[in-house]
């Protein structure tokens, strides 16, 4: 009974209405409403990912088909099909073709048989002419194209024999994101742990705001500062081949990654009870064992959190690695180019026919990178909770 | 503090139809499309509207597939293209309104070949070229120049540039799939000014650091520089024609009008002021 009491008590009654209390139809609407804004979140979250998904669900159900040489129709033969058969061959729906007149139907077959016409010889006898490159072993696996000595990784959408294989930009993704993060995590962790634990006033209430400021900063100035300054410094500094790599993008990451991470983790740090430094001042320790060994792991929780948000940040950053890199090399190597999953979609999709196979590719990707963020915070949350429960001694 | 809004508001409305009044009167052409092409359609709906203080044009870029989805839903009356319209999107066109889109060469674009200013390198077959992009040539040695690695710099798989590039001068092969994307012929140039190894294409610009090939249609035909006279002339090898689509239906009035001026030898001199070069006479309008 008591515990009903409790909750009855944060809330407001059915329309500000409380036995004991004044009407407060007001405060009763302001919670509604406040409510319903927090659910809208949801619901947009939902709904973006909903069109994401219809849109990349024919890739998903293998309904593309994106061969370069197609079976057609000829003109004369118009009466020969069935009206079915031939709504589906144009690629009408029901409602366009009970509206399209017989010559506009013409016109189109004509068109559907020029665009095989178009076709270079060379390209019509390929032998890779007649491959849906939609299919999924063409999305992950190498395979050997014309023209190439090996199976290969290629992503290469336009021109006549379309190469859509992933695998160059799912490394084109991670490789500056890691390089972002091995740099941004180690020094934005020091500067919280400094600015919280061992700065004076004077100097925290210098360094922390200019610091969070940084990300203030526009992730294309960022960009256009890493392209035309940066990108010449380290190409100085390391004497690497390329210019513009993963590398600089990922350096040009971290700068980008630092505020996210430096503010939750110094929150963090910040938020770990006085009493344990109390205490681990008390025993004889000096402030840097103190906060290197107790606050430290106390809040290494909210420090995870902090790196799995910023690594949320990094893959997912777009005007950055879209100015610095973007050939679609398959290299592990730092020093060479990458082209990632966003620049990707972000370049190419002004240009995709709309409901084309390069269009739902695109946005096949798109999913795919939902899917990682929302997985990456999903496990993230997941341990932090464990650990929140191992730091508290609930388990 | 009620009158002070109410006078604000009064003085915004009236700003507003003082804008508008013109903007109903006057008929609006739009054109969307083409990066490539959107300078010089901005110059010539600025040159056009001084003269005819009755039309109003609008240009936005965007791509030429852009240009053409636009096109399709009719947003836009004129679509800029700086390549033939596809197969696929005649499809789309003529599911949208029923007919072919009408084609209309406007200008011609000679894309130069880029390198740095300290290159030694002054002249390149095609040939060399397609090995150079599909990655077959590595070293500048091979070309005559110094024992250094090639840097490849191309543009965006969305532009015209590309596609044309791709298609004519890498004869349909594929890029090296180390060549760095860059997103205008501005960056091209840029990079290349600022790499010493860099290769790159893009259409007639100017920029300091960089310099522009010599082309050969073959190993034996005399080296050719992307002047005036030799792209209008088509003796340089690597040109392309710019275009401007319309839906036939919409091909009259003020739109047919400001098209035939594009063609006119008033409309062709601004194309050469922009940097591309004019059609030939006999594709020009009377």
């Amino acid at each position: 009974m008591q515990k009903v009491s409790v909750a009855r008590k944060r809330t407001i009654g059915w329309m500000g209405v409380h036995r004991g209390h004044r009407a407060r139809p007001l405060e009763w609407l302001a919670e509604k409403l406040i409510f319903l804004v927090s659910l809208s979140a949801i619901v947009v979250i939902l709904l973006i990912f909903l069109f994401v998904a219809r849109e990349a669900m024919p890739i998903f159900l293998g309904q593309m088909n994106s061969a370069l040489v197609l079976p057609t129709i000829p003109v004369e033969e118009i009466d020969k099909v069935g009206p079915e058969e031939l709504r589906r061959y144009l690629g009408l729906t029901k409602k366009q073709f009970a509206e399209m007149d017989r010559d506009t139907l013409k016109t189109l077959m004509e068109v559907r048989i020029e665009a095989q016409v178009e076709i270079p010889p060379q390209f019509r006898e390929d032998k890779d002419a007649r491959i849906n490159t939609t299919e999924w072993r063409y999305l992950l696996k190498p395979h050997q194209w014309t023209g190439y000595d090996r199976p290969v990784y290629i992503w290469q959408p336009i021109g006549w024999i379309k190469k859509y294989n992933i695998i160059p930009l799912l490394i084109g993704s991670v490789k500056p994101t890691l390089v972002g993060l091995l740099f941004a995590t180690p020094l934005a962790i020091g500067a919280a742990i400094y600015v919280s634990q061992l700065a004076g006033d004077r100097t925290r209430e210098l360094v922390k705001p200019a610091i969070e400021l940084l990300s203030g900063i526009p992730s294309v100035v960022i960009g256009f500062f890493a392209l035309l300054v940066m990108a010449s410094v380290l190409q100085s500094l390391f004497r690497y081949e390329v210019r513009l790599n993963a590398f600089v993008a990922g350096i040009a990451l971290g700068i980008a990654v630092i505020p996210i991470v430096f503010s939750i983790s110094e929150d963090a740090l910040t938020s770990v009870p006085r009493s344990y430094t109390q205490a681990a001042l008390a025993l004889g320790a000096s402030r840097w064992q103190t906060a290197y060994q107790i606050v430290l792991p106390a809040a290494l929780p909210g420090v995870f959190a902090a790196v799995v948000l910023g690594f949320g940040r990094a893959i997912g950053e777009t005007m950055i690695v879209l100015m610095i890199c973007s050939a679609s090399v398959v290299s592990w190597n730092i020093f060479e180019s990458a082209r990632g999953i966003t620049t990707t979609i972000a370049a190419e999709m002004a240009e995709a026919v709309t409901g084309g196979h390069h269009y739902r590719i695109l946005f096949m990707l798109g999913a795919l990178l939902f899917a990682v963020t929302f997985l990456s915070n999903l496990a993230g949350d997941i341990i932090i909770h464990r650990l929140k429960a191992k730091l508290e001694g609930k388990k | 503090m009620k009158s002070r809004i109410c006078r604000l508001v009064f003085a915004i409305s009236a700003v507003a139809l003082v804008v508008a009044q013109p903007l109903q009167a006057a008929t609006t052409i739009t054109a969307k499309g083409s990066d490539t092409l959107v300078i010089l359609a901005q110059k010539w709906a600025e040159v056009y509207m001084r003269t005819h203080p009755g039309v109003k044009i609008q240009v936005t870029g965007g791509g030429s597939g852009v240009g053409f989805a636009a096109l399709q839903n009719r947003q836009t009356d004129l679509a800029n293209a700086s390549r033939p319209i596809k197969a696929r999107e005649i499809e789309a066109c003529i599911k949208a309104f029923g007919k072919r889109p009408t084609e209309y060469k406007v200008a011609i674009d000679g894309l130069s070949v880029y390198v740095n200013a300290d290159n030694p390198v002054t002249e390149v077959t095609v040939e060399q070229l397609e090995q150079v992009f599909t990655g077959k040539i590595k070293n500048w040695k091979e070309l005559g120049g110094q024992d250094m690695p090639i840097t490849v710099y191309s543009r965006e798989n969305s532009s015209g540039t590309y596609e044309f590039f791709k298609e004519h001068v890498l004869k349909g092969k594929d890029f090296v799939a180390s060549a760095q994307t860059m997103p205008g012929t501005a960056a091209v140039l840029q990079a290349v000014a600022k790499d010493k190894r860099g290769i790159g294409y893009g259409g007639a610009a100017y920029g300091a650091g960089a310099k522009h090939l010599l082309v050969k249609a073959d190993a034996n035909s005399p080296a050719i520089e992307p002047t005036e006279e030799n792209v209008v002339g088509q003796k340089y090898p690597i040109w392309r024609y710019l275009y401007i689509y319309v839906n036939p239906a919409l091909d009259k009035g003020e739109i047919a009008a400001y098209l035939r001026w594009i063609r006119s030898d008033e409309g062709q001199a601004v194309v050469k002021e922009v940097g591309y070069f004019p059609l030939p006479t006999h594709l020009r309008e009377k």
